[in-house]
């Protein structure tokens, strides 16, 4: 009791995960701004920002649903933290699986966008309104891209476990090379999911001023930014489990080490792809997700469903 | 959805003065715009009377922060020829070549601001990076970073060493390296043309009609520029082109503005190479006999107009300042239409809108003592237009012969 207790609040649970997240979040701002040739924050500037957020004033408009307001920002970062227990990290086994956890996790990681469209629609201002109904088209766009890239992988280990699946990678590591396609595919879908650029249509500020988060403030607005950090880390370690599934079978300290670079190189390549991309239209991200994305994921499918039928008779 | 409004300004994060925009839409798409000014009057062309001449040219230097070189040489043109001054072909010169590296600055600040208005921040730190060269430069030559003061009646007021020239090519030859890059980024990178193309779409002739100016007149085929139809200063000795486009849009009025930077390192270079050596100012006298006087100049972002009056004494009667962004706002509406909310912000940033040098105000005293009356916005539009056609000027012709002027 007393170990699963530690387990959910310190390692590796809230705790461990507030303090990745910010770690990630300024390993992402650092390395935007230096391939933008600045300087950059220092390293406590998240946790900062952080506490300067959490002992400000907040603000709930009146014309607010002021229960819907308080509550989602709590949802949004109950969901991640839990999405995180299901993912395998430095060995084949995460802390709780159960045969399809995998669907799991990936529900858990769309209730965030969930909340996001909630919370917006409910602050009822204009800029929030038009936010929200961008996050939510947006959603439509990424989130079959995204589910059939991971179902792949698992079509091919022929379980529904990351657990298990971590396993069976790790017994023929030269089989992740054939989710290549998948692991593009979610990288795209995990960007949009945490609404950057170039999918960052949800927040455009120079459009609509906060976008969902416009009449946030103080505590809540913290706890959606921490909400955001975590996902990006729990959308990285799913990637890493699902698609670079190495280095698990080395012990602790190596898997930890291994984790480490895996998520890393993950953050890495999504700050890169905001330095280097413009916003995109709403209507030019949909076209894209489903014109490029979507078949791209379809086609790991393809692949996926021929290879298990070769690989594993 | 039904149609709705959504307010962008006063206080907006895509615009960085005070104007407001009230956008209708129809889900994303923008059905009509409806603009308003005046948020940032500030009575300069009052104050200016109230000012000897050449206060006036440093409040004047201070209507826009951008290009402020501008409009201080464009009002003291409008003095000097009041005044009947011929200002020595050396200060002439260096009124160009700062002329010119204010141009530089300007378009380099307005490619990163519409690389922020689309999500590309990236371009902003660079090219805002670069534009510090020429800031260092700028404040080199004349001690400032922006608002130069270089100008004063009668010439200037710094003469530009040998040293300082040869570090000007030196800059130019970096500079044009850097733009040559961002040509590249505007030519291949995707989301970039994605973002900008067809996007503000204006015709040629709506451009023409509507009395755009500057780089969003010539990108949309207008061969306008005041540099070489009505030359000032020393435009006349050097050789340049007309940089115009024909995409009538967003990508349009950027390859312009990057072409024109090319154009301006090689007229910094020849005006290097030919500045004449001599004196940087002449005497001028305190007192400005009476007299008026038009100055037209071609700022960064379009023709700026001065008009000066003089009445013999160290003051001015009357001083009229029409900056480009009055002439380029009557298309934003036009350019807005069927757009998407999305690509709001970029087309107002297109035209480079400077609102706060744009206000002033129309205030009529009646010293007859008539009787005040509020008339209705269509009543007074029924009313001018009567009154037009009493005096043989019919509008409603007007447009009709525009138009057929235009395709003969």
């Amino acid at each position: 009791m007393a170990w699963s207790l530690f387990n959910l609040l310190i390692f590796p649970g809230f705790l461990f995960l507030f303090v990745f997240g910010l770690a990630m979040e300024f390993v992402d701002r650092k390395l935007y701004a230096r391939l933008q040739n600045r300087i950059g924050p220092p390293w406590f500037q998240p946790f900062a920002d952080f506490v300067k957020l959490a002992a400000k004033e907040d603000i709930i408009p009146e014309e607010a649903d002021s229960v819907m307001f308080r509550l989602m920002p709590a949802f949004a970062l109950a969901s991640v933290v839990t999405a995180f227990f299901y993912i395998p990290l430095w060995s084949t086994q995460s802390l709780f699986s159960f045969n399809g956890d995998l669907i799991v996790v990936i529900y858990l990681l769309t209730i965030p966008t969930l909340t996001f469209f909630l919370a917006g629609w409910h602050s009822t201002s204009l800029f929030s309104m038009i936010g929200a109904t961008r996050t939510l088209t947006q959603l439509f766009a990424y989130e079959v891209p995204l589910f059939m890239a991971i179902l792949a992988p698992a079509l091919l280990a022929g379980t529904w476990s990351l657990s298990e699946m971590t396993v069976f990678y790790d017994q023929h590591p030269a089989y992740a090379a054939f989710n290549i396609i998948g692991l593009i595919v979610s990288l795209i879908a995990l960007q949009g999911k945490l609404e950057r650029v170039p999918f960052d249509i949800p927040e455009a500020e120079t459009e609509i001023v906060g976008g969902t988060f416009t009449e946030y403030s103080g505590r809540f607005l913290a706890m959606f930014r921490i909400a955001i950090d975590i996902e990006a880390v729990v959308g990285a370690s799913l990637i890493a489990a699902v698609f670079l599934p190495f280095g698990l079978g080395l012990g602790a300290a190596w898997g930890f080490v291994f984790y480490l670079v895996k998520v890393l190189a993950v953050i890495a390549l999504l700050a890169l792809l905001r330095t280097v991309l413009a916003r995109l239209r709403i209507e030019q991200m949909v076209i894209f997700c489903w014109r490029i994305v979507a078949p791209a994921a379809l086609f790991q499918l393809l692949i996926n469903l021929i290879l298990s039928g070769v690989l594993r008779p | 959805m039904a149609n709705f409004k959504i307010p962008i300004g006063p206080q907006h994060p895509a615009l960085k003065e005070p104007e407001s925009f009230t956008i209708t839409l129809n889900g994303e798409t923008i059905i009509e715009m409806d603009m308003r000014l005046g948020y940032n009057h500030r009575g300069i062309e009052k104050a200016c009377e109230e000012r000897s001449y050449i206060q006036a040219m440093y409040l004047v230097e201070r209507v826009c922060g951008i290009c402020s070189h501008s409009h201080s040489t464009c009002f003291i043109q409008a003095v000097e020829e009041i005044a009947g001054l011929a200002i020595p072909a050396r200060a002439q010169y260096i009124r160009t070549i700062i002329a010119e590296l204010e141009r530089i600055h300007s378009h380099l600040l307005w490619l990163g601001v519409a690389g922020h208005e689309i999500g590309f921040d990236t371009l902003l730190m660079y090219s805002w990076r670069d534009r510090e060269v020429v800031m260092d430069t700028l404040a080199a030559l004349t001690g400032n970073r922006v608002n130069y003061g270089i100008n004063t009646i009668g010439g200037v007021r710094r003469d530009i060493s040998k040293e300082h020239l040869a570090g000007l090519l030196k800059t130019m030859d970096i500079l044009e390296e850097r733009t040559k890059y961002y040509i590249e980024v505007a030519s291949e990178e995707i989301t970039l043309i994605q973002r900008l193309s067809g996007v503000g779409f204006i015709s040629h002739e709506d451009t023409v009609m509507l009395g755009a100016v500057g780089p969003t007149a010539r990108a949309s085929g207008v061969d306008r520029d005041i540099r070489r139809d009505d030359p000032y200063l020393a435009y006349k000795d050097i050789e340049f082109q007309v940089i115009t486009d024909t995409h009538n849009d967003v990508y349009g009025r950027t390859l312009v503005r990057v072409g024109e930077l090319m154009q301006c390192y090689s007229m910094i270079r020849q005006l290097v190479a030919k500045i004449p050596e001599g004196p940087v100012t002449v005497k001028a006298p305190r007192k400005i006999p009476a007299g008026e006087a038009f100055s037209r100049y071609e700022a960064p972002r379009g023709e700026d107009v001065h008009y000066v009056k003089a009445n013999g004494t160290d003051k001015a009667e009357r001083v009229k300042i029409r900056a480009p962004t009055l002439a380029n706002l009557q298309s934003v509406a036009r350019m807005m239409e069927n757009n998407r909310l999305a690509d709001v912000p970029i087309i107002i940033a297109a035209i480079d809108p400077c609102f706060s040098c744009t206000d002033r105000m129309i205030r009529i005293n009646d010293t007859a003592g008539r009787r005040k009356e509020t008339i209705s916005w269509q009543a007074l539009r029924t009313h001018s237009l009567e009154w037009y056609r009493k005096q043989g000027v019919d509008f409603k012709d007007l447009n009709a012969k525009m138009r057929q002027r235009m395709k003969a």
